[in-house]
């Protein structure tokens, strides 16, 4: 198979970016995406040429660090899936296929198509944990948990943090996340004791990073690689709502 | 010189032995802890677990991590489960049957009291994650659920659906974002470390690149933590993630740590098949599959034939005429036997000629007895994303064929040596997880990687790493303007220098690919003198060949994944060298390491404990030097070796 690639290329946060074209061919059709960008790169390094710079690991879809808007959509045109679980056989042979960086004020770009995430680890260092010590805890079967709440919790818990969420909302917010992660904990009963204390704190954290209101389109869990569901952000404005009322 | 290796494993019973070493050891108190600084390099469960423990007793943390946040770190791609001797299920599960499932999983070359003391702990760490808010698989009645693994004759394996190292790694940097909340960690993010400081014999801190800015900066600690885990892409196509590398073991290893049985290496038998020449990695299926998918290859030479020709679909052979070879040589332990065991019995069929695809090199792993026992449903519930994962790649749906599979690299049970508190051979110096050798011996069991990561870092590092900071509460802050500093820095700036200017024909890429292949080729699932011997000759060519030829682009004082990857295959050349060499060296066949000239009637691992029964200690002597062997004996009090047995 053979393609067109319009890729942004940007040297570095204080640099201006554009589009440059690039031409693959020979590509199997059980290539995947990334692997393809492998094949470009290292072409351009034969020639000389810096290769482009985009962020990727484990490739099983679970890290969380790829991260391509790909011809318009998060993590490209499949549902549920992360950019490292693309496939080429899903795009048509000649295609030309435009490749950039997450969009999102709060995620600035660091070179090509890396951006900076660490707005997400900051929002998860103001409150997104138990606070248990090591070693000072009861037996794991002292307290049972109804299977269908460990079982919410653990659908929530699958969010891997790529960043698609909020890259995707036309308001920028990163709702979905700091959502998926309230709401984890609130469905069990170690992560209730906190709660109150912890929707504050993330949502306090998201509003003062620059992070957009929501306001329910939806786009964030159409995109999510993980089928993390909107309905965990109606639990999340009821924590928030119950903690405001406590004040 | 040689190593004067002392494990410090504490006298007494084996069950005793941790509680008597803990009590005898030095703390520190609340006020000290507070003017001693500690570095862990890497972020998953081993490092997120340390670093957050031990910010919580009072010690200044920075930790380090390649990627942008902690929680990408490898362990998160861990799907099957993680061990613990709960004995929930009622199945006369105790602290003795997993350390004794484990030491022989080994193969008798792990250590009887670090394993026993792993066993013993395993307990502690399920308490832990749960009140983390881990949302571990329950069941109807709310409690918590188990599966069974390989190696195992009881179900022990905890799980969140097939992502546990997931999970597990959020709850341990949770914990972890808690102490950076607190103050007590410092977060580097995009921070590689590329050399460890060494002054009056002890670990003074390291020299990191700042991957963004390409900054080489000095960091000073009065204990450092290496938790960076293993080498597997010394193979180019592992299972790895494609940037996990064995360059912080290695830098340790060429400021004196020895490095401790380099060639054990786990092949993990249910892989998805390479693909084409393009591939970039291997995607692992867990190991929870063999607990209801049965492994098989035509017993029929023609119906192989008809499967690579596609005139057969794998559903259209006859249940007669299916060979389901674990089954038939391992009736006591069936499609559950070790990963070792399963990997070799799958090459033992290939190269026999009756692999299922058209490389020949696949077997099957089938669901269809299960479907029908249990019904769609129940396998989907299990099973879904696996499921789901194996038809996005393969573009097989396999709820309606078999999956095909094939042995990967997966894990590396060698590393670097540490003594039972985990200390390398240089004072100051700790190494936990799969970065250091201590309990997994020859071949690690399933769903035991996620146990000894936690159990380092949450329950075995912060009490052992007091017995050596005691004696430091009297030095001052570790000042970086040092000649050693200076020296590791000029170092680090001259190696990054060379690279850029070699500008030569062949990609970091092209060079690893091959070393891969020669790995594979030599020092994979079967090995014998003349092919290690010849991988030896091999890779010091290439080595040679990388230094001359590479071309790495871009620029020092930048975002360069090119210079990073250079960097890291530098590493990889001298480490395949050293696997080859310890491989050559063990002239017996254990757990992971199979030499062809070592074998019983029936194929299996013969070891030679007359002979190997240690630890193979390697000392680095300088570039193109022959390393120099130590032995740490193996001494076994509480158990007696046997030839393993999984037949009956």
């Amino acid at each position: 198979m053979n393609f067109t690639l319009k890729i942004w290329r940007q040297r570095d946060a204080h640099s201006k970016g554009e589009f440059k074209e690039y031409k693959v061919t020979d590509i199997s059709s059980d290539t995947s995406f990334l692997e393809m960008l492998d094949i470009l790169n290292n072409d351009l390094v034969h020639k000389g040429e810096e290769p482009v710079a985009f962020d990727h690991d484990c490739r099983e879809g679970i890290c969380g660090m790829c991260s391509l808007h790909i011809d318009g959509h998060a993590h490209g045109p499949s549902q549920a899936v992360t950019t490292c679980q693309i496939y080429m056989r899903q795009f048509k042979d000649g295609a030309t296929i435009t490749v950039e960086p997450w969009r999102s004020a709060a995620f600035p770009v660091i070179r090509d198509l890396v951006v900076n995430r660490g707005a997400y680890d900051e929002i998860l260092q103001a409150g997104g944990f138990v606070s248990v010590r090591t070693n000072s805890v009861p037996d794991g079967n002292a307290i049972p948990i109804p299977q269908a709440d460990a079982e919410e919790s653990m659908d929530a818990a699958a969010c891997v943090g790529c960043g698609a969420c909020a890259a995707t909302c036309k308001n920028g917010s990163a709702m979905l996340f700091v959502a998926a992660r309230v709401s984890s904990l609130a469905k069990l009963p170690q992560g209730r004791v906190e709660g109150a204390r912890r929707a504050k704190s993330m949502v306090a954290k998201m509003d003062e990073l620059g992070f957009g209101n929501c306001t329910n389109t939806g786009a964030c869990q159409a995109e999510c690689p993980k089928g993390i569901s909107i309905a965990h952000i109606a639990r999340l404005n009821r924590e928030f709502l119950a903690a405001k009322l406590e004040d | 010189m040689a190593f004067k290796l002392d494990s410090k494993i504490p006298a007494g019973e084996l069950a005793q032995k941790w509680s008597n070493h803990k009590a005898a050891i030095k703390v520190v108190s609340p006020a000290n802890k507070r003017k001693l600084d500690i570095i862990v390099v890497g972020t998953g469960l081993g490092g997120a677990s340390a670093a957050a423990s031990l910010g919580e007793l009072g010690y200044n943390v920075k930790i380090f991590c390649i990627q942008d946040s902690p929680r990408r770190a490898h362990s998160i791609a861990a799907q099957g489960g993680i061990n613990a001797a709960k004995n929930y299920q009622n199945d006369n599960d105790s602290v003795y049957r997993l350390f004794y499932d484990t030491i022989k999983g080994g193969d008798y070359r792990a250590r009887e009291a670090n394993v026993y003391r792993l066993a013993e702990v395993s307990n502690l760490i399920i308490d832990q994650c749960v009140a983390q808010g881990v949302p571990f698989a329950r069941e109807y009645g709310g409690l918590l659920a188990n599966r069974s693994f390989g190696g195992a004759q009881v179900s022990r394996t905890f799980y969140a659906r097939g992502q546990t190292g997931q999970q597990l790694l959020l709850g341990a940097y949770a914990a972890l974002n808690k102490e950076i909340h607190n103050g007590s960690v410092k977060s580097y993010t995009r921070h590689e470390m590329l050399d460890i400081v060494i002054e009056d014999g002890e670990a003074r801190g390291i020299i990191a690149r700042n991957l963004v800015t390409g900054d080489i900066e000095r960091h000073g600690a009065h204990a450092v933590v290496i938790a960076t885990g293993g080498y597997g892409n010394v193979f180019f196509l592992s299972t790895n993630a494609m940037a996990s590398n064995g360059s912080a073991a290695f830098q340790c290893y060429r400021k004196g740590a020895g490095f401790a049985n380099p060639c054990f290496t786990q092949i993990h038998p249910t892989c998805i098949p390479v693909h084409g020449t393009q591939q970039s990695k291997l995607t692992l299926m867990s190991e929870s599959l063999r607990n209801d998918g049965r492994i098989w290859v035509p017993k029929k030479m023609e119906d192989v034939e008809a499967l690579r020709k596609g005139t057969k679909m794998p559903s259209d052979i006859a249940e007669e005429d299916r060979d389901y070879y674990l089954e038939r040589r391992y009736p006591a332990f069936g499609n559950l036997v070790p990963r070792d065991v399963a990997s070799r019995a799958a090459k033992e069929r290939c190269d026999a000629g009756y692999g299922v695809n058209e490389t020949g090199l696949a077997v099957f792993l089938d669901f269809k007895t299960a479907i029908e026992r249990l019904g769609k449903e129940v396998i989907e519930k299990r099973y879904g994303n696996l499921f789901d994962m194996y038809k996005e790649i393969t573009d097989v749906n396999p709820y309606e064929q078999p999956m095909q599979i094939f042995p990967a690299v997966h894990y590396t049970m060698g590393g670097i040596w540490v003594d039972y508190n985990l200390m390398t051979t240089i004072p100051g110096l700790y190494a936990i997880g799969e970065a250091n050798f201590s309990d997994h011996g020859a071949n690690r069991l399933g769903a035991s990687a996620l146990m000894q990561g936690l159990a380092d870092g949450y329950f075995v590092l912060p009490y052992t790493i007091g017995d050596y900071l005691a004696k430091k509460i009297q030095a001052p802050k570790v000042s970086t303007a040092t000649p050693a500093f200076d020296e590791a820095e000029k170092a680090v700036k001259a190696k990054i220098e060379k690279l850029l200017s070699i500008n030569g024909s062949r990609s970091v890429d092209d060079i690893h690919r091959q070393l891969g292949l020669i790995m594979w080729d030599n020092v994979g699932m079967a090995r014998t003198k003349e092919s290690l011997e010849k991988a030896i000759v091999e890779i010091a060519a290439l080595r040679k060949e990388f230094w001359k030829d590479v071309k790495v682009v871009g620029t020092a004082d930048s975002f360069n994944v090119e210079l990073e990857k250079a960097l890291r295959l530098a590493d990889f050349l001298e480490l395949g060298e050293l696997m080859a060499r310890d491989a050559l060296n063990r002239e017996e066949s254990c757990g992971g390491h199979f030499r062809s000239e070592h074998q019983t009637e029936e194929g299996e691992a013969l070891r030679h404990d007359d002979k190997f029964a240690y630890a193979a200690v390697w000392e680095y002597k300088g570039e193109d030097v022959e390393p120099e062997l130590t032995k740490e004996d193996l001494v076994y009090e509480f158990t007696h070796r046997a030839q393993r047995n999984y037949k009956d």
